[in-house]
């Protein structure tokens, strides 16, 4: 469903992605995994238009997206979260999933009567009339969520929706992102949390320093040593199985 | 609490029909005509967060549309206001095209349409076509055929018809798709941008929209003065009036416009009665801005404590 060939792009003298490729199969689950600055966000905001590679490809359903605006891209079906979360801050919880349901619906009704199920399902029925910025990062989280799946995606990609959570919201959010794909979502995403990955995705890719190092099922990457190298550093991988 | 507040506004709306008094009938003549301009300044300024210190922009646009049209070609001026809605729209569009396509947001497009209201201004100052800075005079020729109302109510009559259009669009946009896009662009660009809403798209439509509705306040302006000259179409004054009425009244809310301008306009009127020395009104001005913007952010329709639902 989506392709990504030898993406790139360069900070300054920081070439922050060099070369990425990246497949995601339709009705997947597929992670991007890395450490701290590995890039992973700037790879997503490039898959998503937000940022402007400087080579490589993105191709969506076989069609090449690489230079469309994020507006474009959202249209043909691949809509992002983000990471730092992005609530329109002075509207209601169900406002804000309501801009998102107005992407496949110019009617009014609808558009609210979507919000408000999408909202409700995804544990924010209480909350739907109160501001969005009264809501707990988990709260804001979901309500990142539940804006992207009002505009009825194919593709999600999901920026560290995990990121400040407790390991009992991280468990319902889980939980929550398996009921998306049973709802016939394809879904990337990125974590820096490994469990949480391997809990969910088939397909790994790993980030690190701007290139991916390893790809493959979660138990592969897992038992990986340029993975464990990249997340506990130099040595790491010898010395844990000096003492396995 | 919104029929009361509708009822009560009608009430006050239609009263000076009932009075003869000229003074109460220029009086709410003033204010209605404040509150519409302000509801234009409004769908951009408030809805949109597009902050503008250049709206006279559009207003001296309409008003030398219609000007124009009938001294030089005497074409009716009925006909004015279609003719400056569509160029005040297109000001707008050609203003928010190049202003959004840039990425102007926040001061730096406040003080790009600053900019353009005085482009327009020095230009209406030397140009021919405005007659420079003589102005234009309109000839006496009183008759509703003319657009000219001999009897104050009937002017009146026709901005609160004009008011009227413009709450209709600003509770439209309350309630529509366009409108929802605007309000979320103004919130958080990037995450409206993420969920298909094309930034410069939804804010040029905004200002073309803004731009329209505003000129149609100049054709009026001229029509009721029968006079129009650089300063007086394109002059700051104007521009801060629209602003003043909406952050008084309250941005982004369909009631705000008009809750600011009647409130404006009884400070400035009790405020005459005390002291008449020129200069005053606009300092008074400056510190009711101060204390509403210190004290209610969200403008007196904000007094209710609940987001937007004015």
């Amino acid at each position: 469903m989506l392709e990504v060939r030898a993406l790139s792009k360069r900070f300054g003298g920081l070439q922050a992605v060099k070369a990425v490729d990246l497949d995601v199969r339709a009705g997947s689950i597929t992670g991007l995994i890395g450490p701290n600055g590995a890039g992973k966000t700037t790879t997503f905001a490039m898959i998503a238009g937000f940022i402007r590679p400087d080579s490589g490809s993105v191709r969506l359903d076989g069609a090449d997206v690489t230079r469309l605006r994020p507006d474009r891209i959202a249209a043909r079906g691949m809509v992002r979260t983000f990471q730092v979360t992005q609530p329109f801050a002075g509207l209601s919880v169900a406002e804000n999933i309501r801009v998102g349901a107005f992407l496949r619906t110019a009617d009014a009704a609808e558009a609210t009567a979507r919000a408000r199920a999408i909202g409700t399902r995804l544990g924010l029925g209480a909350f739907l009339d109160r501001p969005a910025a009264a809501l707990t990062v988990a709260g804001r989280k979901r309500l990142e969520v539940a804006r992207a799946l009002a505009t009825n995606p194919k593709l999600l990609l999901l920026d560290e929706v995990m990121a400040g959570l407790n390991p009992s919201e991280i468990n319902e959010i889980v939980a929550l992102i398996r009921d998306v794909r049973a709802g016939g979502v394809t879904i990337l995403l990125i974590e820096h949390i490994m469990q949480a990955v391997a809990a969910l995705a088939e397909q790994v890719y790993v980030l690190a320093e701007g290139a991916l190092i390893a790809s493959g099922t979660p138990r592969d990457i897992a038992g990986n040593p340029a993975v464990i190298e990249a997340y506990l550093g130099h040595g790491a991988a010898a010395r844990m199985a000096r003492h396995a | 609490m919104k029929p009361v507040l509708a009822l009560l506004v009608a009430v006050v709306a239609l009263a000076p029909f009932a009075s003869s008094s000229q003074y109460l009938v220029n009086i709410a003549m003033l204010t209605a005509f404040s509150a519409f301009i302000g509801q234009g300044w409004n769908i951009s300024g408030g809805f949109g967060g597009l902050t503008s210190f250049g709206h006279a922009v559009f207003f001296g646009v309409g008003a030398y549309t219609v000007a124009i049209l009938q001294t030089r070609w005497g074409i009716n001026p009925w006909l004015g206001l279609p003719a400056a809605f569509v160029l005040g729209g297109l000001v707008g569009a050609g203003i928010g095209f190049l202003s959004f396509r840039a990425g102007l947001r926040g001061s730096y497009f406040a003080l790009v349409t600053l900019a353009f209201a005085e482009v327009f201004r020095v230009l209406s100052n030397s140009s021919d076509l405005t007659h420079g800075g003589l102005g234009i005079n309109v000839k006496l020729q009183l008759g509703a055929a003319n657009f000219q109302f001999a009897d104050r109510r009937a002017s009146y009559a026709v901005v609160l018809v004009l008011l009227a259009g413009a709450t209709a669009i600003a509770a439209w946009l309350k309630r529509s798709r366009f409108g929802a896009r605007l309000v979320a662009v103004r919130e958080n660009e990037d995450a409206a941008q993420a969920l298909g809403v094309g930034l410069v798209r939804t804010k040029t439509a905004a200002l073309a929209l803004s731009g329209a509705l505003t000129a149609l306040g100049g054709v009026v302006y001229t029509q009721t003065y029968l006079y129009i000259d650089p300063s007086i179409a394109f002059g700051v004054e104007r521009s801060v009036e629209m602003l003043l009425v909406v952050m008084i009244g309250g941005a982004g809310t369909v009631w705000g416009p008009i809750l600011g301008a009647i409130a404006l306009h009884l400070i400035a009127d009790v405020s005459r009665t005390w002291i008449d020395t020129p200069g005053f009104a606009p300092m008074l001005y400056g510190v009711v801005l101060l204390a509403i913007i210190a004290a209610l952010p969200g403008g007196i329709a904000g007094l209710k404590g609940r987001l937007g639902r004015a």
